[in-house]
């Protein structure tokens, strides 16, 4: 690989106000970094932007694969159908609960955006072995969990694009920050 | 072991949380186990078996210590100094209110009733992991900032650490902090409800710096920080905060990083929930939008009304509490108690912090001691002569946007006050009983 420095936008800007008096807080004209292509970055590269599914890989898997998968992989933490297990609740159902006092907060009922759920699985799951499986593999897994979540049918196959198409419950969900919120008054005397 | 030796031997102080004792000010009413006679070297046995004496009483002849009359351990010739064995039960804990099933993906919480000043001890700074404590060689270690760019970069921690750095005070707080305590009493101590809270010096460089090398491509407005654990914890943060103070760390408090709080490098965003200053960074990836990704979707939002969930809510709101007297302390008789406690704000600088003694209908001001600074844990102190009777002690803090630390009642009535709620930043109680017990009076 080539290790030639970058020409640094700015820098003669930089340079001019060394001596200032911010001199020591300001971008020193260098660049001590190694150029690096797109494609060598690959391996880490793993992340999906979830609302477009832009990221997605190639590879498809069905729900039928993905049971299979996680009844070796997955029950031991997650339980039978992803019900429930020894390190971690449901992973099923919960769609209708948040407007009840007890939310129930599952792939199915809380992601906004389908793809969630195969970038969850591919970076962080099975938890004892993180980034071990195949996309075919992430595929199938996400299929079951969705199955079970009744948001496909039972012989689904996902891929990037039908992946992307899933209508999600919670869609419309979220309000992005709009605090402050409360408007509390400082009292001192007599208060409440 | 002599006798002798063995009754010169400073007491424990037993449950960690009793020995308020510390805090009161005139000598007679200090118990001997407390820590402040400890250090005043005049604890002896006999005293600590009687109660709290009076000021009149004589205190008994002094004897010449051990520690005067022989030889102290030797310097070793390397070696990383550890606190007092007297200090052992200072310890930052895992919660014992909302237990994971597993201890992976988990947290431990800052013994902040035990801190003094504003800096945490690097070995008692929270801790919240996904998936476990990496063990990252920094000779192995790289991070890579590509996407949008006009040259995707690479960066060995040696080419890192070769810049000019930065070093500046700021505190970090979880968004989880004080979950377990919204409407009703859960925790015993200041640990457990405000403990996912630390302060130090971060050092490190500037995130600017190297957007600037590798030269955003016009459109760029998001980056992704990734971590390099087992969870490859990642967040998506607006480009406004990466150019205006968002910085690679290094270390904290004065040296590396401990590998709970990411050697070898994190990302740093000040005044904000802590799980966006991403630890073992590995990534950064410049997009255009955000990736709504499980942790900042399904994890790290709040519960709203009518269903709904708020996002992104990075800023940590301006908040206190009192530490010294809290909760599972217990008060040696009425007098002069000194109120301590840290207040802070995600936005800004505090500006004033009051102080209830009646539950909220009247409050005072509080001395702040400096340095005051920007997104940093600022100490407040008030001296409090407590007349013996049921008290309901609260602090107040104010920021320099103007915002008032608001009552548990009037956030929940913006939010939705259920299940997993995260930003509490209510006004936070203890209640005296005349006997001097404290204890968490949320509700
Ligand atoms: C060693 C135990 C363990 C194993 C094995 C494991 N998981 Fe997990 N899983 C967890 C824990 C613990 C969490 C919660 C992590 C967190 O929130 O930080 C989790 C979270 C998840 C979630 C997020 C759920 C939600 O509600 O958002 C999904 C999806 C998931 N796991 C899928 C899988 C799949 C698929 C496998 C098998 C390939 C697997 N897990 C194997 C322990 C495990």
């Amino acid at each position: 690989m080539q290790l030639h420095k970058i020409a640094i936008a700015g820098g003669l800007a930089f340079a001019l106000s060394l001596g200032g008096a911010l001199a020591n807080s300001s971008k020193p004209a260098v660049s001590f970094g190694t150029p690096i292509t797109e494609a060598d970055v690959a391996a880490w590269d793993i992340d999906v932007q979830t609302p477009t599914g832009k990221g997605l890989p190639a590879g498809s898997g069905t729900a039928a694969q993905g049971k299979e998968l996680f009844d070796a992989q997955c029950v031991a933490c997650h339980g039978a159908d992803a019900g429930g297990g020894s390190q971690y609740g449901s992973m099923v159902g919960g769609v209708g609960s948040f407007v009840t006092e007890k939310r129930r907060l599952t792939p199915g009922s809380m992601y906004p955006y389908a793809p969630i759920l195969f970038d969850y699985i591919k970076r962080a799951m099975p938890m004892t072995a993180p980034q071990s499986l195949s996309n075919d593999e992430v595929y199938a897994l996400t299929a079951y969990i969705y199955a079970l979540n009744e948001l496909v049918a039972e012989d689904a196959v996902l891929d990037a694009a039908s992946l992307a198409a899933i209508e999600m419950p919670n869609r419309d969900g979220f309000i992005v920050d709009d605090r402050p919120d409360a408007a509390a008054v400082r009292c001192m005397d007599d208060c409440e | 072991m002599t006798d002798k030796q063995k009754t010169l031997q400073p007491i424990s102080r037993g449950s960690p949380e009793k020995y308020t004792e510390r805090m009161a000010l005139e000598e007679g009413t200090i118990k001997s186990s407390s820590r402040r006679s400890f250090l005043s070297g005049a604890a002896t046995a006999a005293a600590a078996a009687t109660v709290a004496s009076t000021t009149s009483a004589l205190a008994a002849p002094l004897e010449v210590q051990p520690s005067s009359k022989s030889m102290g351990r030797t310097t070793v010739p390397t070696g990383y100094g550890m606190p007092s064995k007297y200090e052992a039960d200072v310890t930052r804990n895992r919660t014992d209110i909302f237990v994971n099933k597993q201890n992976f993906s988990d947290w431990s919480m800052t013994p902040i009733q035990h801190q003094q000043g504003i800096v945490t001890p690097n070995g008692l700074m929270f801790e919240r992991h996904h998936a476990g404590i990496p063990d990252i060689d920094p000779d192995t270690h790289d991070l890579v900032i590509h996407g949008m760019v006009r040259q995707p970069m690479k960066y060995s921690m040696s080419d890192l650490m070769r810049y000019p750095s930065v070093s500046r005070f700021h505190f970090m707080e979880c968004s989880g902090n004080g979950l377990t305590d919204w409407l009703s009493v859960k925790s015993d101590t200041v640990q457990q409800t405000h403990g996912l809270l630390s302060c130090t010096q971060w050092t490190g460089v500037p995130v600017s710096w190297l957007l600037d090398e590798v030269g955003l491509e016009a459109g760029a407005k998001w980056l992704l920080f990734e971590g390099a654990d087992g969870s490859a914890h990642a967040r998506s943060i607006p480009l406004d905060k990466a150019m205006d103070d968002a910085l690679l760390v290094f270390a904290a408090g004065g040296e590396m990083l401990r590998p709970e709080n990411g050697y070898p490098l994190r990302g740093f965003m000040p005044g904000w929930e802590g799980n966006t200053s991403v630890k073992w960074l590995r990534r950064i990836k410049v997009s255009d939008q955000p990736w709504h990704l499980r942790s900042e979707t399904a994890r790290y939002t709040d519960p709203m009304p009518e269903g709904k969930w708020r996002q992104f809510s990075m800023e940590m709101e301006c908040k206190s509490v009192i530490t010294n007297p809290s909760g599972g302390m217990q008060l040696q008789g009425p007098g002069l108690y000194e109120i301590q406690g840290f207040a802070w704000s995600g936005r800004g600088k505090v500006s004033s912090v009051d102080i209830t003694l009646d539950g909220g209908k009247s409050w005072r001001t509080a001395d702040l001691e400096g340095p005051v600074m920007d997104r940093c844990l600022t100490r407040f102190r008030y001296r409090w002569n407590w007349d013996g009777g049921p008290a309901k002690i609260a602090s107040r803090a104010l920021d320099s946007t103007g915002y008032v630390q608001p009552t548990v009642a009037e956030l929940a009535s913006e939010r939705a006050i259920v299940g997993f709620v995260q930003h509490h930043n209510g006004i936070f109680p203890w209640a005296v009983s005349a006997s001097g017990e404290v204890t968490n009076a949320i509700a």
